[in-house]
Formats: structure tokens, sequence, C-alpha cells
């Protein structure tokens, strides 16, 4: 294993005081002051996190859309001009490789944001699907930094950043107001041009903004000084697992892997086997074969929410149990995905594949925690749902 | 910045023994801050025998799981309930109101002085 990769925002994490972890071979920070402090902040104010991990790929040429639609689950090819789409590339036998955003984000051109320990593989994998399109590949995240502004007051917090500022020239004649939930924008920071989506993996609204490298500090202390007043706060990679769980978004190794189909995880909707080329025939995209027959077979496991009854939460590998008597270990139903304490509704919650028939709504389980069987109960996700107003 | 009061006594598993009568246990500040806000905590009956150096308990934060050690030998004495009600004053009082229980002591294992454990610790 090589050293872990620093991101351009490496520096200000420091000094705020961060404790840094490896993830996805980067070192990034974990939580700058508390977890629960920092969790509260996005459900009440905004987070500020740095994503520079994050892979990123452009995808150009005029068989782009084309390509993608092969080369993904999605059908990349309907998403406007400015849109954002969530997708999944698989591999031939349906299993997922990685979870993705896509951003059309000019005419004839991608931004295909995958999982930073994906980076490569996606990288590797489009590369070999791209026999007979007329595209170009080209991983752009290494010049780039990708900044997260999440939270209630995102919006606010944007419109008062010093610096940022729209610009008719790069925006494609969106108004930053105007800027749609998993769409983007071209905007400006100082002289450098930056890429606004409206998305983010918080159950919140929220913003994530490409920038180049050497723009990435000065943006970074122009938001925390934007957003101080309205109670903006750094957050770390603990605050976000946290906060992708309770709005019941995959975490790609956990809930997503190579021994699941998007169908199991509950996320059949991405995959499109109705895609048509302009002529109005099927689109062989890689994986198709493979996920027609799962979608027509029964499951043999499930993605569900649990909710602890208990205080004691589950973690990620622990047993799902039948209830047996008192702390008694039932038999085996399944395993839990991801688990933690819930900071916003405080409880435990927790995601687990377990076998059909256990997987109803309100089906009262147990989970083996250290020998001992804590009560869950199968609900519905997502746990968290922000107000709408 | 880490805090290792020069009264207390300390282990390599990072809890810190009041040796007065009974004796007083909690984690140290490294503990706490490695740790992560606290959630829960699982802490020994009251009248339970406990072995120096045996699994007492558990402290549970947001992200990982810990078992708690006794640092020395005996009967447990009390445990604090308020900080199994309220596990969150183990993150902001560790020496203080966080302390976790407290012990009858009929032998210790091997405890460290303040100096020692912040050369354990790299502090």
């Amino acid at each position: 294993m090589g050293e872990d990769r620093k991101t351009p925002l490496h520096d200000e994490h420091v000094a705020l005081g961060a404790s840094m972890t490896p993830f996805g071979g980067w070192l990034m920070p974990l939580r700058y002051t508390s977890d629960l402090a920092e969790h509260r902040a996005v459900r009440e104010a905004a987070g500020l996190f740095d994503l520079s991990h994050m892979g990123n790929i452009s995808v150009t040429g005029p068989d782009a859309a084309a390509f993608l639609d092969h080369a993904l689950v999605g059908y990349i090819s309907k998403v406007r001009e400015m849109g954002a789409r969530y997708s999944m590339i698989c591999a031939e036998d349906g299993s997922v490789l990685d979870d993705l955003i896509v951003y059309h984000v000019a005419p004839g051109a991608y931004s295909v944001v995958a999982n930073a320990a994906n980076a490569e593989l996606v990288l590797e994998k489009f590369r070999e699907r791209t026999a007979g399109f007329d595209v170009v590949l080209e991983d752009v995240q290494p010049g780039q930094a990708l900044i997260a502004v999440q939270g209630p007051r995102a919006a606010e917090i944007m419109r008062a950043t010093a610096g940022l500022v729209e610009d008719a020239e790069l925006s494609g004649g969106t108004a930053f107001d105007d800027l749609k939930y998993y769409a983007c924008l071209g905007m400006r920071f100082q002289d450098a041009p930056v890429l606004v989506g409206r998305t983010g993996y918080t159950g919140e609204d929220g913003f994530e903004i490409w920038v180049p490298a050497d723009k990435a500090v000065a943006l970074w202390r122009a938001l925390l000084a934007a957003g101080e007043p309205f109670g903006l706060v750094p957050a770390g990679l603990s605050a976000r697992d946290s906060l992708r769980l309770e709005a019941g978004m995959p975490l790609y190794g956990h809930e997503l892997d190579t021994t699941t189909t998007p169908f199991e995880a509950g996320m059949g909707r991405v995959v499109r086997l109705d895609k048509v080329s302009a002529d109005g025939t099927p689109i062989d995209f890689v994986g198709r074969a493979a996920l027609a027959a799962r979608k027509a077979s029964a499951p043999a496991r499930v993605l569900v929410g649990l909710r602890g009854d208990g205080r004691r939460p589950a973690r990620a590998e622990y047993e799902v149990v039948q209830r047996g008597v008192g702390t008694e270990v039932g038999a085996v139903v399944g395993r839990v995905t991801s688990g933690a304490p819930s900071p916003t509704l405080g409880y435990p919650i927790a995601m687990a594949y377990v076998t059909p028939e256990v997987s109803a709504e309100g089906t009262e389980l147990a989970v083996d925690v250290r020998g001992r069987a804590e009560p869950f109960v199968v609900v519905p996700m997502p746990f968290y749902r922000r107000p709408q107003n | 910045m880490a805090d290792f009061p020069e009264n207390l006594k300390y282990t390599t598993e990072h809890e810190w023994l009041d040796d007065s009568t009974p004796a007083v246990i909690g984690v140290t500040d490294v503990a706490a801050e490695a740790l992560g806000d606290v959630v829960y905590l699982e802490l020994p009956e009251v009248g339970a025998t406990v072995e120096a150096g045996a699994v007492v308990g558990e402290i549970e934060s947001t992200k990982s799981v810990s078992e708690l050690y006794s640092p020395v030998s005996g009967t447990i004495a009390e445990v604090n309930t308020e900080a199994v009600d309220n596990p969150e004053i183990v993150n902001q009082d560790p020496y203080g109101k966080g302390w976790l229980f407290k012990v009858e002591i009929t032998g210790t294992g091997e405890l460290l002085t303040a100096a020692q454990y912040a050369e354990h610790t790299g502090n």
C-alpha cells in the first residue's frame, strides 16, 4: 500500500484540529470536534465537507451519451443539459461495481463522480467499454477539489460567499436561485470557473462545488466565513456517514458491493431495461441480460431499515436474528450493513440484508449485539426526511 | 490538548484511577477523544467481584465499541448511573462527572504515573 493521498485542503483540516483518518486511499477529516455536533449542525444549519477524494471522470465526444447508456445501467441520454442523475456501473453478471452521479455539464460533455476507492476501477471499466464509441475519457480529479455545503441554510450561505458569483457565460442561462435539486450550474469563484451541483449525501438541501485545486483553500475559507453567522461548521466523514444513514442512502462497500445487484439493494429503479437508441432498438448495456433475469426472479435477500427499541446500536456485520426468550439469540435471518445511534431520531437505526420472509414492515427481529439479542423492528426508509417548506 | 492530572494513576488501556477508598475509575481524555461521542455505557453490577485486567463493561461511541477494563481487583462499590443516563458527560468531563465505577480494592494491576502515561500516549 502506498501512502494515503492528501487533498488540497489537508492543511486547512489540520489547522482546524481535525482527527484525520485513511479512507479510500486518502487521508480525510473524520471529525473536527464532535460527530454529534457536526451532524446536528447539518440538520439544523449547515456543514462544510471536503469531498476532494471523490473520483471525477470527464466523458466527452459525439458519442458521450450513447457510451454512458452502454457503460452504466441508467438512461443517461435522457438527462437534460445541466441535469444530474444517480446511477450505477455493473459487471456483466449484474453485480454493482460502483454507484455514481452523472452530471451533464455541457452539450456532449459529462462528469461522472465515483467513490474514491472505486475511481480507478470505474475508469478502467469505462476504457474497456469504449469500443465502437467516439468518446474521450479523462481523469479530471487530480486538478480539482470538491467542497460541499449541506444543510437548510446552504443556499443562503452560497449567496453570501465573497467571490462566488453568477456568470452569464458559465451558467448556460440559469440563475442560482432557479437551480433545482439534481441539477448543476457553472459559476465563477474569483477568476476561476466552478461547477455547482445541487446534490448531496446528507438528506438535506445542499450544494457540491468543483473548484480548481489552486482555488480550493480560498473557497473553503470564503464559505466558512460566509457561513459562520448561519451556524455553518466544518464536518467530517463520521457525520457524513450518520447523515447518509438517516437519509437511507447506500454506501458502497456496505449496502452495495460486487455480490449485490441493484435489485436486492432496493435500487431497481436505476436499472433502465427500457433504454432504446434513436432508431427504437433496445440498448444493450453491460449487465443487461443478468439484470433482466434478476428482475424476473424472487430475491434471496432484501435490504431493510431497522429501528432499535433499546439503546444499543447494531453495527455493520452483526447478525440479524429471530427474537428468542429475553436476550437469547435466535436463528440467523440476515446481516447488518450499516448501523449507528441516530443523532436526529434518538434511537439506533440500521440497514440490513434479511430473507424476504422477515422483510415486511413491522416485523419484530433482533440483532446479535456481541452475544445479546437487542430488539429491532423493520421500518420503512428513509429513517429521516427533511421538513418540506 | 491532552490533560493528565498528577494525582491520578493510569493504565495502558487508557483508564485513570483515583486510589482513594473506594478507588474511583474512569477513562482518560485521550480515550474520550479517540472514541468520539460516547452514546452507551455498560458498567459492572454493584457488588460484583472484578479482577485487575479483566473486561468489566463496554463503552460505545457513535462510531465504535470499546471494552472497559478494571485496573484493579476488588468489589464494585458504586457505578455512575448519571453517566449511564447521559453518556456525553464522559466526553465533557472525563476526570470529574464522567467517572465510571468505584472499587473496594483487594489488589492492583500495573499502574502508570501521569508522566509514564503521557510518555505511553506520546503526549
